[in-house]
């Protein structure tokens, strides 16, 4: 386990944030309207970016707001409109005993991994130098020292992600599509 | 920080799963593996402050393969309502031997 400082300041405002998103995730899984709970889950996201520009990694909090919060969670929001989905046999959804059973035992299981994971260290054969992504912010900015990996190492999966996003659209339309509008 | 960003990514991530398990609306359920994907995001985060850039490099990989995932999805979900009137899980029974 690293030892760093982190000033009062600091810390208040990732517990802060994280209290947050921890008591958003737990209000958006328990509502009943699909609409509620994606406002919840918006909640959640902003948290995570706040958490994610504490980390140093300002870039990716900002797409995190733009792409999570603001295309993703529209499309969701979207969607549940155009579904109309407020009708009561709709919102009851809470499924039978075994199901919830087996969720406990998940969750109990994954929360005890947290005590493992908690207590792990940095092997410092792999790691970077300390401060080491403070100084890449200073040296090449906050979407620099991303962009610096993306177009070197990653440049083919990068590309790649082009298909990708090129499959997708086309999938979403073609199953999207009606087709008795298409007949006329 | 690193230790409390993994328990709290730990926490978000078996939020996730319970909502998985527990819920029947397809869209909510949907909804609890985008909350999924952005608790291993927050992992990737705090480990790249140790081990380098690479990690922010994987969340934006993760995010374009999660918003190709809403669409699609989604798309599938509207289709699935114009046969059945429902996104309720349990009316959707097609497979069943």
């Amino acid at each position: 386990m690293t030892h760093d400082y982190y000033p009062l300041f600091y810390t208040f405002n990732f517990y802060f944030f994280g209290v947050a998103a921890i008591a958003s995730a737990i209000a958006f899984v328990t509502r009943k309207s699909p609409v509620t709970a994606a406002l919840w889950l918006v909640t959640t996201m902003f948290s995570l970016a706040a958490i994610y520009i504490l980390l140093d990694a300002q870039f990716i909090g900002v797409m995190q707001v733009l792409v999570y919060a603001g295309a993703i969670m529209v499309v969701f929001l979207f969607v549940v409109m155009l579904l109309n989905l407020g009708h009561p046999s709709e919102i009851a959804d809470a499924r039978g005993k075994v199901p919830v059973l087996a969720a406990a035992l998940i969750g109990i299981a994954l929360l005890a991994e947290i005590m493992t994971i908690s207590r792990t260290h940095i092997e410092p054969h792999f790691a970077v130098a300390p401060g080491y992504a403070v100084d890449q912010l200073k040296q090449y900015g906050a979407v620099g020292s991303v962009a610096r990996p993306l177009f070197n190492e990653y440049l083919l999966a990068f590309e790649l992600t082009s298909v990708l996003l090129l499959v997708a659209i086309a999938g979403a339309v073609v199953l999207g599509r009606r087709k008795d509008i298409d007949a006329s | 920080m690193l230790a409390e960003s993994l328990a709290l990514s730990a926490v978000l991530f078996t939020i996730g799963v319970i909502g998985v398990l527990t819920r029947r609306n397809a869209i909510i359920i949907f909804m609890c593996v985008e909350l999924m994907l952005n608790a291993v995001n927050l992992t990737f985060i705090a480990f790249s402050r140790y081990y380098g850039a690479a990690g922010q490099v994987f969340v934006v990989f993760v995010m374009t393969v999660a918003a190709a995932e809403a669409a699609v999805g989604l798309a599938i979900i509207i289709s699935i309502f114009r046969h059945r009137q429902s996104v309720n899980l349990q009316n959707i029974n097609l497979l069943r031997g």
